[in-house]
């Protein structure tokens, strides 16, 4: 195969992959939702409604694209591919086995941690470019909270690194071969922990979904897309979730480690990730939602300084179980 | 883009010092009908708010002015048409009042229990919406909705096998109720009420133990109790505000007076404490059920059955005012009848209405998110509201 | 308090008011005692409590204005009353003493056209701006034509 030619297919393969894992994750969504809610989720279209994420991306397509006569055009038009491209990128680090990814940089979850947060930039663009105060709104609580929350994001996905002793994602997947890193004595648990609280704030789940909280904003910096872009703000949250979550079973859960012969690794990852998903859904369907000072309160005065301290802890212990062995 | 080119802009306007007018329009997610609110906003602070109501107007006191006695019942559950029991029993005291009418013992009793039954299905529509307010229809709060939904629907159908409706009922006639108990009623009503019993207590604890939510409804939306008192609001907002005020016990009217009820009363003032009123009601009239069902009477259901004419029912000159105890407070008909078989001039005093007069007092100092939480602790329906 | 002590002490303050009731107390007064007299009963019956403000058309008699108001300690309840005679329509406003005088004099602006002197913000409340016709007045018929909704 000519040399040029792998770094085209993977990534091609890799985007179209996780486009069709992410519509059929809004599906998972939903279903999980319904059995939550007694009830039973899309049932009609399709067996048991697998048909139904392709019948709502029809829909998405063939639905007129409306530009509100005062948006700022350039803007608006911009942003949801702001958006989306940053939560395309960060599966562009992720080994999905031993060998198996896009690009294994060396410096592999910085790349993650650092493209992931610009997402706050389409958001922004979103809501500005909308003129609509619902969408200003929105968007000025966005800024706020994902920048809060991104903080303590990075810490907490550190404290893995520290554990392993790289960036490199490959690495730090090889060095849970003996031990998940969930499962070392109170670090990895507290880590895991601040890590998922901090990624459903980050990504503006519930109950930190304030920017996009219907009941008082409808639909927040959403709120003047239709059709196409919308399906493609839409299809970057989800990316975002996802990609937070192949990270969340990366750093913590194992990655493609698991019971059985070396091939079924993939499938073991993907398992973990739609563990982790799910964990995050399960909380979104339960709980109300804070409100803004209340959920800027919790970041700056509990989870950073939590996090904070948590990766000086692991430090210490990395240094002297380095020092006991040697 | 040349400067030419650039379209006319709307201007977000602001004034000094950094201020935002935004509308929670009528049509909103959780306006609880048709609302507007209009608020004046600093960041995220409220600082002045404006409610505009009349967009549900229809002007029953008009109407009650061309309607007989006999039609007009059917139409009051139409104010209330959360709780449509307790929208018609003020009409139909009101009208036996001036011109009294003996009501038999059977349709008192009758009416306490549906009365109490619409109760519980109307605070299970105010749970059910309020955590849908607080916690977004897709997310934590719609889960709340649908459990108190499928518990309310339990309600629905036992109102429907009683009277063929089920929101908008026309069961209260002058002179008793228009319908009895069919066969087996009253077996599935005790089921019910157990069922409801155990589902109440899963939903405190879920909601109580929740930090989120006590965050969302502690100290938020204190109303005073002289303010409470000034404006007049009434129901679960009096009460969570210290005053002990029942109408079923202060003044009983039906037949309340042979049951056995505790009133709760807080006095904090806050969503919380309005909360905690409404939940210990729901167990009081759970409890005014079960007794009721225990001593039910036998008898005619109406002084006054078979109605030949619309215009039969005339009410000789004078005036009441009657006033119940509904879920959202007092509702209360003030009837003026001239000896005809339509009154003179009837007011209807709807408790939403005072209720919400109380909002432009209370929300200034708040952050946006508490106004919705506010309101849904309020429960207003504006049906009652506009009338 | 008992209704009977009521009664007493507003005949002994208020000769020109007939009273008739217990429950509720019904006092009819004449519109310049409006006032005064709603500032007796927050002040010394205890009547803090307001439950409604609304008005009665009378045709030729002319516009009556109606309030409630209540002890809720005592269970005290005053139906207080005042013609204010044909061809008058403004009333002294109770909105400096309770606030929830506010709407409910709104209303009552909206529908009968009194105007109440001392309202801070008298405007209608449950109709439109530009609505001509005060319709709860007899004069009103139920079918006025009116311009169609926007």
């Amino acid at each position: 195969m000519p040399e040029w030619l792998l770094p085209v297919i993977a990534p091609f393969i890799v985007l179209n992959a996780i486009i069709g894992i992410v519509t059929y994750v809004t599906l998972l969504e939903r279903k999980f939702a319904a059995r939550m809610q007694s009830r039973i989720g899309p049932y009609r279209v399709g067996p048991h409604g697998l048909l139904q994420p392709i019948a709502d991306a029809v829909k998405l397509m063939m639905k007129e694209d409306i530009v509100p006569d005062a948006a700022d055009r350039p803007v608006y038009n911009l942003a949801p591919i702001v958006f989306l491209a940053p939560c395309m990128f960060i599966f562009a680090t992720i080994p999905f086995a031993p060998g198996l990814g896009v690009a294994d940089l060396n410096i592999g979850i910085l790349f993650f941690l650092a493209i992931s947060a610009m997402e706050i930039v389409g958001l922004f663009m979103a809501g500005w470019g909308s003129n609509n105060k619902y969408a200003l709104l929105s968007a000025m609580r966005a800024v706020n909270q994902v920048i809060s929350y991104d903080l303590p994001f990075i810490f907490s996905a550190l404290t893995p690194v520290l554990l392993a002793g790289s960036l490199r994602l490959s690495d730090i997947a090889a060095a849970q071969d003996g031990l998940w890193f969930v499962f070392y004595p109170v670090i990895g648990q507290l880590a895991f922990i601040f890590f998922i609280v901090s990624t459903v704030a980050a990504e503006n789940r519930a109950p930190f979904d304030i920017l996009e909280a219907e009941s008082e904003l409808v639909a927040g910096f959403r709120v003047e897309y239709s059709g196409m872009k919308f399906a493609l703000i839409q299809l970057g949250e989800y990316a975002h979730i996802l990609g937070a979550s192949f990270l969340g079973a990366l750093l913590f859960l194992g990655a493609w480690s698991g019971p059985g012969p070396e091939w079924l690794g993939p499938a073991w990852f993907l398992l973990k990730a739609m563990f982790i998903f799910l964990l995050v859904t399960w909380v979104r369907w339960s709980f109300v939602r804070i409100r803004v000072d209340q959920i800027l309160a919790l970041s700056w005065k509990a989870l950073l300084p939590m996090t904070l301290l948590l990766l000086i802890a692991t430090a210490f212990v990395v240094v002297w179980r380095h020092s006991g062995v040697a | 883009m040349s400067p030419a080119a650039t379209p006319a802009r709307v201007e977000l306007d602001y004034a000094g010092s950094e201020r935002l007018t935004m509308n929670m329009g009528p049509q909103h997610p959780s306006a609880h009908g048709v609302f507007r609110a209009v608020l004046t906003l600093e960041g995220e602070t409220v600082i002045d708010v404006e409610a505009v109501i009349g967009y549900l107007h229809r002007c029953h006191e008009k109407l009650a002015e061309t309607l007989t006695y006999a039609q007009y019942p059917s139409i009051a559950s139409k104010t209330d048409y959360v709780a449509a029991m307790t929208s018609e029993f003020a009409y139909v005291r009101a009208a036996e009042t001036i011109g009294k009418i003996e009501v038999p013992k059977r349709a008192e009793y009758l009416r306490v229990l549906v009365s109490e039954l619409q109760r519980v299905a109307s605070h299970l529509l105010w749970l059910g919406t309020w955590c849908m307010d607080m916690g977004g229809a897709l997310g934590g709060g719609a889960t709340i909705f649908l459990y108190t939904i499928r518990e309310r629907e339990l309600i629905l159908d036992l109102f429907e096998s009683l009277v063929g409706a089920r929101l908008l009922y026309g069961f209260f006639q002058v002179g008793g109720v228009r319908y009895d108990l069919p066969d087996g009623w009253a077996t599935a009503c005790r089921e019910t009420v157990d069922v409801l019993e155990g589902r109440i207590s899963e939903y405190e604890r879920m909601l109580e133990d929740n930090p989120f939510f006590m965050a969302r409804a502690e100290g938020v939306g204190v109303i005073s109790r002289e303010l409470a008192e000034e404006v007049g609001i009434s129901g679960p907002l009096l009460r969570g505000s210290g005053v002990a005020y029942d109408l079923r016990r202060a003044d009983p009217y039906s037949a309340y007076a042979d049951f056995d009820f505790r009133v709760p009363v807080e006095s904090s003032g806050d969503c919380l404490a309005r909360y905690r009123v409404r939940m210990v009601e729901f167990r009081e009239s759970l409890k005014i059920v079960r007794q009721v069902l225990d001593t039910l009477p036998e008898g005619p259901v109406s002084s006054r059955p078979g109605l030949k004419s619309v215009a039969q029912t005339r009410i000789p000159q004078g005036e009441a005012y009657a006033r119940i105890e509904g879920p959202r407070g007092e509702v209360g008909c003030y009837l003026i009848a001239d000896g005809k078989a339509k009154p003179y001039r009837m007011k209807w005093r709807g408790a939403s209405f005072s209720n919400l007069a109380v909002l432009p007092h209370i929300i200034p100092g708040h952050k946006v998110s508490d106004v919705v939480a506010i309101m849904g602790s309020v429960d207003p329906v504006f049906g009652e509201v506009d009338r | 308090m008992t209704p009977e002590q009521a009664s007493t002490r507003i005949s002994e303050r208020f000769g020109t008011a007939q009273i008739d009731g217990e429950s509720p107390i019904v006092v009819t007064l004449p519109p310049d005692a409006w006032f005064p007299f709603a500032q007796f009963a927050k002040d010394e019956l205890g009547c803090r409590y307001f439950s409604f403000l609304t008005a009665v058309d009378w045709k030729d008699l002319g516009l009556e204005v109606v309030v409630k108001i209540d002890n809720v300690d005592n269970n005290l309840s005053l139906l207080v009353k005042t013609r204010l005679g044909p061809d008058v329509s403004s009333c002294p406003s109770l909105t400096p003493l309770y606030r929830g005088a506010n709407w409910m004099e709104r209303e009552a602006y909206d529908m009968f056209g009194i105007t109440f002197e001392g309202h801070p913000d008298l405007r209608r409340i449950l109709l439109t701006d530009d609505w001509e016709g005060h319709p709860l007045l007899k004069s009103y018929a139920v079918d006025t034509p009116h311009p169609p909704y926007r």
